[in-house]
């Protein structure tokens, strides 16, 4: 099935599950309530905004120079820089680190970039045992699903679901209390950390300044992932640049608010080394893995460019109509809701994504809730434009030079017209069906009756 | 050629063609094209005595379920570990070496895990507290600012159940621009090889949206402040 095919089929589907909706509409109410209580805190929220778009526009236009700094940095430090054109080449170069090491068992903290170049399930082919820690990331893994949302990855199951799977998978008793669930993965991983050979994390950010990449977490997983296993690898994409390091100051509190609701999350740590000489523990060994995975093609659209401004909050999932609706699932994409919907086309193909760009109803409510101020919505439609200018549909061009015939003809347009009156109310009896030609419409709408009278001839006919 | 070099000519490459900045309707440059202006005009507010900022991180800590204690006295902040020590029925405690950990740590009267020299991690993961100190509290946000050198290593702060931080009230700073001046001004040269902003013990709402403690790291955060 094509991917288009597969999208409006499980679209059709997630609709349709009422209980469905009405979870994922509850589980972010909350949210909703503290981001905009924790927006209203600062002194000038607009203001922010555009202080972090001003430097994100900073750090993605001069991404050559600010790569090279950071790289240099984390050498002159001991830490392994690598770079990766593919996936395939990211995938090779940490299956490379893991054989050299020998290793037998990873450890990861969640990473979106790890999920867009299938990590665990190449490590799993070699051989190795893979756990994330991250709890939600834990679930979709044992559950073998990928994360339903960028920043929470298990929002769609029920603690009843969860306690089905702890049971099954981990072999826990039965419980439906969130706290008890949590503490029966705090205990399962408290081994996999002391014992795991390597450690995988992501990165939020990357301060070319110092050579530093910085992690927002809640858990404390990845803390422990950065602190236990004798060799740690991070991979990132080549966009997550930052220039200083106190823009922090400013990044921090902006991707809380926005992607959980706090003010900072529990834990933002910066790492700009393995151990160093008088330090007593930490891993004996960092590789930096940075990826571009059609990035430098993003970039290379300056249009479209600011999408890789993206700090990756989920706010714009969180507030689209289309993601509340159909669910993460069902874009069948690592990066879903508006942003995903804009770049995958530009990292996975056009012609084969730009469904995902139809799939929206330009209401703009991502573009306005977007802490750098990506442009989500007209690049929606930049999206289309490109589409149809690279491959133009025979049957819209079609249809459009036949209107345009008739149109530009009233004998033929009148006749048409009255055609239409006479037989419309026998569409009535096949809507919807194969028979009718409005199928794609009328199978979930009404046609409108055409009006009695056209507006030339009541002009004409008026007293 | 290697990736490097292949990455860093494609990035060139696109750069050629200059990108609109955001918000800027395609008129003048961006603000932060200046490195002296600073975010601390659009971050929440903090009050501009100490005496505001400690209440502001008083606040800030119960909202995020820390335990922070402020004390007169060295000898009040002992008395007040030892019954932390009671109430937990502690039998051994991690730490390290430094000022404030050296004045309150004896009184505990307990075995003590030093972790700012080699120690073994399952010997801190069988601790039931960790005690260490820090480089700042920050008002703003009721954080309290770590790095591996100040703290006593990368695991101290995030294995043991329960994290006791011990500070002087003069490390309270005002906001997160005043504490990364301060990491500068203290580290430029240098830096330690992780600096950690805790925020509260660890926690998740990764079930139904619902938060719970102590998902990972430590379940407990207590900070004794003299």
């Amino acid at each position: 099935m094509s991917f288009v095919s597969q999208f409006k089929a499980q679209a059709q589907v997630m609709t349709g599950d009422l209980r469905h909706r009405k979870f994922i509409r509850r589980a972010l109410r909350n949210y909703e309530t503290v981001r905009d209580a924790r927006k209203a805190s600062f002194q000038d929220w607009p203001g922010a905004r555009q202080r972090a778009a001003e430097t994100k526009w900073q750090a993605v236009n001069h991404l050559d120079q600010h790569l090279e700094q950071f790289a240099a940095k984390l050498e002159s430090r001991g830490t392994k820089v690598h770079w990766a054109t593919t996936a395939a080449q990211a995938r090779e170069i940490i299956l490379k680190i893991v054989h050299d090491k020998q290793a037998k068992s990873v450890i990861k903290s969640k990473a979106m970039t790890s999920e867009e170049i299938h990590l665990n399930d190449a490590l799993e082919h070699a051989g190795l045992n893979v756990v994330e820690s991250d709890l939600g990331e834990l679930i979709v893994q044992l559950r073998k699903e990928t994360p339903y949302h960028i920043v929470f990855p298990s929002m769609h199951l029920t603690r009843d679901e969860i306690s089905e799977l702890f049971q099954r998978e981990l072999g826990a008793a039965a419980t439906n209390d969130p706290e008890e669930l949590t503490m029966i993965a705090r205990r399962a991983l408290r081994k996999k950390y002391l014992t795991a050979d390597i450690g995988i994390t992501g990165a939020n950010f990357a301060i070319a300044e110092t050579g530093m990449i910085s992690i927002t977490e809640n858990e404390g997983n990845a803390r422990l992932t950065a602190a236990l296993p004798k060799t740690m690898i991070s991979l990132l994409g080549i966009e997550k640049v930052l220039p200083r390091m106190d823009d922090l100051a400013l990044f921090l509190p902006l991707l809380a608010t926005m992607g959980t609701g706090q003010q900072l999350t529990c834990y933002n740590t910066l790492y700009s080394g393995p151990r160093q000489p008088g330090e007593t523990d930490g891993p004996e060994e960092w590789h930096v893995v940075l990826l571009d995975n059609h990035r430098t093609e993003l970039l290379a659209d300056a249009e479209q460019r600011d999408a890789l401004h993206c700090i990756r909050c989920g706010a714009c999932l969180n507030v689209c109509p289309i993601f509340r609706n159909v669910g993460g699932h069902t874009y069948g994409t690592t990066y879903s809701g508006p942003i995903g919907s804009v770049i995958t086309p530009h990292l996975r193909g056009l012609q084969e994504w730009k469904h995902l760009s139809s799939a929206s109803s330009l209401c703009g409510a991502c573009t306005e809730t977007c802490p750098v101020k990506i442009d989500l919505h007209h690049h929606l439609l930049q999206n289309r434009r490109n589409a149809a200018k690279q491959k133009p549909s025979f049957g819209e061009q079609t249809a459009f030079k036949l209107f345009a015939f008739a149109a530009n003809r009233p004998t033929l347009w009148n006749f048409g017209m009255t055609m239409a009156r006479i037989f419309q109310p026998l569409q009535g009896a096949v809507k919807g069906s194969m028979l009718d030609p409005a199928k794609a419409w009328t199978k979930t709408r009404d046609l409108p009756p055409i009006a009695p009278e056209s507006f030339k001839a009541w002009w004409r006919n008026r007293k | 050629m290697s990736e490097r070099e292949n990455i860093l000519g494609r990035i060139r490459e696109a750069l050629k063609v200059g990108a609109l900045v955001p918000g800027l309707h395609g008129h003048g440059q961006p603000a932060s094209a200046s490195p002296l202006s600073s975010p601390r005009q659009w971050l929440p507010k903090v009050g501009d005595s100490f005496d505001e900022q400690l209440a502001l991180f008083a606040k800030n800590a119960a909202e995020l379920k820390a335990d922070f204690q402020l004390f007169k006295s060295a000898d009040e902040a002992r008395q007040a570990i030892n019954s932390l020590r009671d109430k937990e029925k502690w039998q051994r405690v991690g730490g390290h070496s430094g000022d404030l950990t050296d004045a309150i740590c004896p009184t505990l009267n307990l075995p003590l895990l030093r972790t700012d020299r080699p120690y073994d991690v399952h010997e801190l993961e069988a601790c039931d507290a960790g005690i260490s100190e820090c480089d700042a509290l920050i008002a703003q946000t009721g954080t309290v600012l770590v790095t591996n050198r100040s703290a006593g290593g990368r695991a101290l702060s995030v294995l043991p159940p329960h994290h006791v931080v011990l500070a002087r009230r003069d490390q309270l700073v005002a906001d997160l621009p005043a504490a990364f001046a301060l990491l500068q001004q203290r580290y430029a040269t240098n830096y330690p090889s992780m600096i950690s902003f805790i925020t509260g013990p660890s926690r998740t709402g990764d079930i139904e949206r619902i938060m719970v403690l102590g998902a990972h790291g430590p379940k407990k955060l207590t900070i004794i402040c003299f």
